[in-house]
C-alpha cells in the first residue's frame, strides 16, 4: 500500500478533522483557564502562613500529581455520576467532564508553577507597594502578579501544549476530539498513514500557532520604553527625516 | 489640649522599642523623637539594626514591645489591649492606611519594573487615594519634574541609572505626601560618581521642611545637612547630637570609635 496523497489531503480539509482541531484546542483552552484560577489558589496555600491553608494545598498537590489524567477523566466521567444525580442530566458532556478533568489534574502542577513565580519576585517589592499604604490586595494585583506573569509565562505556554496533547486522553470518554477523529477514520478505512499524517499535520499547526500567540504575549512583557512608545509617533521617523 | 502653648508632640516617636528575630535581641529599647521640619542622621555599625528600627518605625514589621507614635498618637496596635497587656498590632489593611502617612526610601531602590518613572509615582496614588488616573499622572510628573527627571518619565527603571532610578523612588514615596520620609541608606547601593545627585535632591527635600531620618553612611551629607546625627549601636541609641557636637566633641567612647573607622 502507498502513500495516497489524494485521502491524506482530503481528511486535511475534512470538516470533522477541524472541529477534532477544535475541540482539542478548546478543552486545552478551558482547562488551563481553570487549572490557572485554581493553581492560584493552591499556590497562595502552599504559601500562606497558615498551616491549614498550606496542608490542604499540599494535600491537592499531592494528590493530582499521583493520579494519571486519564483515570480522573474516567472517575469524572463513570464514577461521579453514579454518585451524584445531577452529573447524569444532558448539560454534563463529554467536553464539560474534559476540561474539568484535565484542568484539576492540571492545577496541581500550574500551582507549582505560580508558586515559584510568586517566590521569585523580589521581596523589596511587596515592601515597597506597602510601604506606600497598598493593601495586600493590591500589591498582589499591581506590584506582584504582573512580575510573576512574566516569569510564569514560557512554563505555562509549554504545559498548554502539553495540554493540547492531553486532550486526546478524553477519547475514552467519547470526545470527538483530533486523535479521536483520526482513529475514527482509520477504523473505517483502514488507510492509517494518510489518517495520522493529517493528525500530525493539525498538531504542527496548532503548536505553531501557540509559539506564536505566546511569543507575541512575551513582547507586551518586555519592560522597556521603545516596546511601548509604538503608539507615539517617533521623532526621528514621523515627517520627513532626512534618510527617508 | 487647644492652648497655644501646648508642647507640640513630635512628628514621629518611638519608645522603648523592642525587636527580636528567633534569639537575636535587635532592638534593645530605642528611644527617638523627630520633629516637624527635622532632618535626622543615623549612622552605625552594619548590622546594628537601622534598617529594622526604620522597618518598625515605617509599620512594615511588628515591634514585640515599645510604641510607635505618629503626631502623639499611638499607631500600629489597636485600641484597647489583649489579656496579657500586650498590644494587639492591627491587621495588614488596617496597617497599610496608617502607612500613608509615613514614606519609606530603600536602598535598593524597588521600584516597579513593569512600569515606567510615572506610572512608579502614580501608582500610590491611583491604587491608594483613589486620585483619577489624569490628576494623578499630572501629580506625579510634576514630582519627577522637581528630582529633575521630567526628560525620563515614560521610561523603565531597568533604563535608568541607579541615581535616577533612586530619584523616581524618592518622588514616589514624596507624593503621597507623607509627614515623614525614612531612607534606608539611599546612596549605598550607588555608583560613587552617582551619589551626589541623590543627595542633593535630599538636601533640597530638607531646605524645603521635609521631615526625614535617614540612615546614612554619607558623612559629609550628615554634617551639612542633618538637624541632629544618631550613633545606632548594639541595638539602642548611643549618642545624639547636633552635627558639630556630634562630629567634633563626640561624648560617648563609641562614637570616637566608630567615626576613627569612617573617617
Ligand atoms: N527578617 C529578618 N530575619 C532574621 N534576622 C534579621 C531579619 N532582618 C534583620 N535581621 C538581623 O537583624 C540584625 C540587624 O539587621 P539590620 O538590617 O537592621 O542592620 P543594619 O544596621 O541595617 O545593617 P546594615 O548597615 O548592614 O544595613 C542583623 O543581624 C540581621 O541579620
Ligand atoms: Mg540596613
Amino acid at each position: 500500500m502507498e502513500f495516497d496523497v489524494g485521502i491524506f489531503l482530503q481528511q486535511i480539509v475534512n470538516p470533522s478533522y477541524l472541529s477534532g482541531a477544535f475541540l482539542s484546542v478548546a478543552v486545552a483552552v478551558l482547562s488551563l483557564v481553570l487549572a490557572t484560577v485554581i493553581g492560584f489558589v493552591v499556590a497562595l496555600g502552599r504559601t500562606s502562613r497558615s498551616r491549614v491553608a498550606q496542608g490542604a494545598a499540599g494535600l491537592y498537590t499531592w494528590f493530582f500529581r499521583a493520579i494519571p489524567a486519564l483515570l480522573v477523566l474516567l472517575i469524572i466521567w463513570n464514577a461521579l455520576p453514579q454518585l451524584f444525580p445531577v452529573l447524569r442530566q444532558e448539560w454534563f458532556s463529554p467536553f464539560i467532564a474534559a476540561f474539568i478533568g484535565l484542568g484539576v489534574v492540571e492545577a496541581a502542577f500550574m500551582a507549582e508553577i505560580i508558586r515559584s513565580a510568586l517566590l521569585s519576585v523580589d521581596e523589596g517589592q511587596a515592601l515597597a507597594g506597602r510601604a506606600l499604604g497598598m493593601s495586600p490586595a493590591k500589591v498582589m494585583l499591581k506590584v506582584i502578579l504582573p512580575q510573576a506573569i512574566r516569569i510564569a509565562l514560557p512554563p505555562t505556554g509549554n504545559e498548554f501544549i502539553g495540554l493540547v496533547k492531553f486532550s486526546s486522553l478524553a477519547s475514552v470518554i467519547s470526545l470527538q476530539e483530533l486523535l479521536t477523529t483520526a482513529q475514527v477514520g482509520v477504523n473505517i478505512t483502514f488507510r492509517y498513514a494518510e489518517y495520522y499524517a493529517a493528525a500530525i499535520v493539525y498538531y504542527l499547526i496548532i503548536v505553531s500557532l501557540l509559539t506564536l500567540v505566546q511569543s507575541q504575549v512575551e513582547k507586551k512583557f518586555v519592560w522597556t520604553s521603545r516596546t511601548r512608545s509604538k503608539k507615539l509617533p517617533r521623532p526621528e521617523t514621523a515627517g520627513q527625516g532626512v534618510f527617508s | 489640649m487647644s492652648e497655644a502653648n501646648a508642647p507640640v508632640s513630635p512628628v514621629l516617636s518611638v519608645r522603648k522599642l523592642h525587636k527580636r528575630y528567633e534569639d537575636q535581641h535587635v532592638l534593645r529599647g530605642v528611644e527617638f523623637d523627630i520633629h516637624k521640619g527635622q532632618v535626622k542622621a543615623v549612622l552605625g555599625p552594619s548590622g546594628s539594626g537601622k534598617s529594622t528600627m526604620l522597618r518598625l518605625m515605617a509599620l512594615l514589621e511588628p515591634a514585640d514591645d515599645g510604641e510607635i507614635l505618629l503626631h502623639g498618637r499611638r499607631i500600629g496596635v489597636r485600641d484597647g489591649r489583649a489579656p496579657g497587656g500586650l498590644a494587639v498590632a492591627l491587621p495588614e489593611r488596617e496597617l497599610a492606611k496608617e502607612r500613608r502617612n509615613i514614606g519609606m526610601v530603600f536602598q535598593k531602590f524597588n521600584l516597579f519594573p513593569h512600569l515606567s518613572a510615572c506610572r512608579n509615582v502614580m501608582l500610590g496614588l491611583t491604587s491608594v487615594k483613589g486620585i483619577h488616573h489624569k490628576d494623578a499622572e499630572e501629580q506625579a510628573m510634576a514630582m519627577l519634574a522637581s528630582v529633575g527627571l521630567s526628560h525620563r518619565s515614560g521610561h523603565f527603571p531597568s533604563e535608568l541609572s541607579g541615581g535616577q532610578q533612586q530619584r523616581v523612588a524618592i518622588a514616589r514615596a514624596l507624593v503621597m505626601n507623607p509627614d515623614v520620609l525614612l531612607f534606608d541608606e539611599p546612596t549605598s547601593a550607588l555608583d560613587p560618581e552617582l551619589v551626589g545627585e541623590v543627595l542633593d535632591v535630599m538636601e533640597s527635600l530638607a531646605n524645603d521642611g521635609m521631615t526625614m531620618i535617614v540612615v546614612t553612611h554619607e558623612v559629609r551629607f550628615a554634617r551639612r545637612v542633618a538637624d541632629e546625627v544618631t550613633l545606632f549601636d548594639g541595638g539602642v541609641i548611643v549618642e545624639q547630637a547636633a552635627p558639630d557636637e556630634f562630629f567634633d566633641n563626640p561624648q560617648h567612647e563609641r562614637t570616637r570609635k566608630f567615626l576613627s573607622h569612617v573617617h
